[in-house]
């Protein structure tokens, strides 16, 4: 038995890829819930109507998708480029602490329509500092931005935490360690009423339409596209390699910054350590269930939060830990890694 | 100043450079031999989250110390085999398959210990390793305490530094693991399959980090708790690195690295609140990320890593 490239890439294959990797994913998942001794069939039953069984419920799950999509666009804007960004979770609580100090120090007097364009660039800005760190180390330095973006997640993460213990600490929050809030002129407006659905939804489905032009339909895109798969190949063929990849990490850390900036304005409304519980690292997930297609990032995105948010109802009325979801998804993405290697190759004896 | 003094001047601190090392040694052995096959294995972090967490769960579950460091390195070893068959049968990106099994690792890990462990007000704990009393050697003054009171995994781990650097270049099997890393289609000419040597080194790699993260349940620690890897894993790739890919100095390197660990954390409670925490925590990821830059550009990275490696293609 041997594998052979395909010449051509079947449409219907890719297309049919993600969906074959999650129901995989979700039969082997099916084996960890049986093991927890709960029927498998309810128990996605149940996370299906923990996730969309309500208005609550539905709406909850949409709030939940918007971080899962803006890191999952930063990953796949950087993926594309192979510019291995894994650093979105940091980048995260960087634009969040950004937005929240901005809000409550700078341009807290500043009416909505002001201000919440500012927070969001604010926000966008402190997550493109820091994936320029490893950036310009891999340029300069020739390393690798995986490890170092990998490890910059933890500096990012303790530099909030040093800020909500000391100069950034919400004195009227009795001691707690959670950051100044976001004003009242600073949150982000509801989408629906009586709901925690708010405007960055709209943002996110936005960005994600222009992604999808721009990769496909600009010099950029082309250019980002050249320099993931051949550095060599693009640097011949005039692509400046060093400017593209700097673009590249300016809009995959600004994202990211901005996922986390649009969750303390239209979520939590301040920052604490345990405002992601691993957004920037599900997004890889994201991206790679998307195959890095924008407008795909929003349909894997919500997908993931329908695993969060279900599983979270489910576990409680099923005794099965929630972790299920993190399993789930997880296993989707190696998964896909498999159903993509079969939209390209096909086997033969 | 003084301070300074009567930190290295402290038996404690070194006992606590060679405990804080042992994981790392550890995780950059099992990371480095599969760089030098030419497999990037991003999955340590995860593989040592659950081995860590299986390792303890087997001990807590009445099984003996090393039955608890065996079960952690045949789960290292099957998940080193997921991302063998991913990445070499397939060839598919070995850093989105090396994070997707740290992803699941990790999470599989945190899903059976709840599952499986009770929930309690404190962890449970097991009875960790003892230090090994050493005849002699453990009764010297200052040189014993600082040096002769580690547990056996301890000493294990730095033998196995040696043993590797060993075999890797002194056998006839090191030289086809390090040749496999540089250039696998010359393996293949020899009459060596590249890929068997690839899955054997990825698979042997992946059980030493799941040991190291058993070593942190099962030795410096005696209960396992969700996210204590804090990022190890991606130190020892750093270390690798650091260590341009030879066992001999990832052990040095990993030394190194605990000592500043461990200088952080004295001087931390020598400084008493001055200075905010966090900053000492930082240090050690900003040093890994200091020492990468210094020595990227110098170290002799195995020319095929990261090249999938497919029969009759280029």
């Amino acid at each position: 038995m041997r594998f052979e490239r395909r010449v051509h890439r079947p449409a219907a294959l890719v297309l049919a890829a993600p969906v074959i990797a999650v129901a995989a994913a979700l039969a082997l998942s099916g084996v960890l819930i049986a093991l927890a001794g709960a029927p498998v069939l309810e128990a996605y039953g149940r996370i299906l109507t923990g996730a969309f069984g309500s208005r609550l419920a539905a709406t909850e799950t949409l709030t939940r998708a918007v971080p899962l999509i803006l890191t999952g666009l930063a990953a796949a804007t950087a993926f594309r480029a192979r510019l291995w960004n894994i650093g979105a979770e940091g980048q995260l609580y960087l634009g969040a602490m950004a937005a929240a100090a901005a809000s409550s120090l700078l341009f807290g007097s500043l009416p909505p329509a002001l201000q919440i364009p500012l927070l969001l660039v604010t926000g966008a800005l402190a997550g493109m500092v820091l994936l320029l760190v490893p950036l310009w180390l891999r340029l300069r330095f020739a390393v690798a931005e995986v490890v170092t973006t990998l490890l910059l997640n933890f500096v990012a993460i303790l530099f909030v935490s040093m800020l909500i213990d000391t100069a950034l600490k919400d004195p009227m929050a009795f001691g707690w360690p959670q950051s100044l809030p976001v004003t009242e002129s600073g949150t982000l407006p509801k989408l629906i009423p009586r709901s925690r659905l708010h405007v960055g939804l709209a943002i996110a489905l936005a960005l994600a339409v222009v992604l999808a032009f721009v990769q496909a339909r600009t010099v950029f895109g082309t250019r980002a596209r050249a320099a993931g798969l051949s550095p060599a190949g693009a640097v011949f063929a005039g692509v400046p390699l060093g400017r593209t990849l700097m673009q590249v990490a300016l809009i995959s850390g600004g994202l990211a910054g901005l996922a986390g900036a649009i969750e303390v304005m239209g979520v939590t409304g301040y920052v604490t350590t345990s405002l992601s519980p691993g957004y920037g690292y599900f997004g890889i997930v994201v991206a790679m269930l998307a195959n890095l297609n924008p407008l795909g990032v929003v349909a894997a995105a919500l997908f993931s939060a329908t695993m969060f948010v279900g599983a979270d109802a489910m576990g409680r009325t099923l005794g099965v830990p929630s972790y299920i979801a993190d399993v789930t998804v997880a296993l989707s993405l190696l998964a896909m890694l498999v159903a993509l290697f079969f939209t390209q190759y096909r086997v033969r004896r | 100043m003084t301070d300074i003094l009567a930190i290295l001047a402290s038996a404690g601190l070194w006992a606590a450079v060679l405990r804080i090392a042992t994981p790392l040694i550890l995780g950059t052995l099992g990371e480095l031999l599969c760089e030098r096959a030419g497999v990037l294995n991003l999955g340590i972090e995860g593989i040592m989250t659950f081995g860590a967490m299986i390792g303890w769960l087997a001990v807590f579950n009445g099984a003996d110390l090393w039955t608890g460091i065996l079960v952690a390195a045949l789960s290292g070893a099957a998940f080193g085999l997921v991302h063998a068959l991913l990445t070499v049968t397939l060839g598919v990106s070995q850093h989105v398959s090396g994070l997707g099994i740290t992803l699941f690792a990790s999470s599989f890990a945190y899903y059976l210990f709840r599952l499986l462990v009770p929930v309690a007000g404190t962890p449970p704990k097991i009875l960790p390793f003892q230090p090994l009393q050493i005849p002699v050697l453990s009764d010297l003054p200052f040189i014993g305490p600082a040096l002769f009171t580690q547990t056996a995994p301890t000493y294990l781990s730095i033998a196995l530094a040696l043993l590797l650097g060993w075999v890797l270049f002194r056998t006839p099997l090191g030289l086809a693991i390090r040749m496999t890393g540089e250039n696998p289609h010359a393996v293949e000419a020899q009459g060596i399959s590249p890929v068997l040597v690839r899955y054997g080194a990825v698979t042997a790699g992946s059980a030493l980090m799941a040991v190291g993260g058993a070593f942190l349940t099962l030795s410096a620690f005696d209960s396992f708790i969700p996210t204590m890897v804090q990022g190890r894993g991606w130190v020892c790739i750093a270390l690798v690195v650091f260590a341009s890919w030879r066992p001999g100095l990832a052990l040095l390197g990993a030394l190194l690295f605990a000592f500043f660990d461990a200088f952080q954390l004295r001087l931390q409670t020598a400084l008493g609140g001055q200075v905010p925490y966090q900053l000492f925590l930082m240090l050690p990821y900003l040093l890994s990320i200091a020492a990468l830059a210094v020595t990227a550009r110098r170290a002799r990275v195995p020319q095929a890593l990261m090249q999938p490696y497919r029969r009759g293609e280029r």
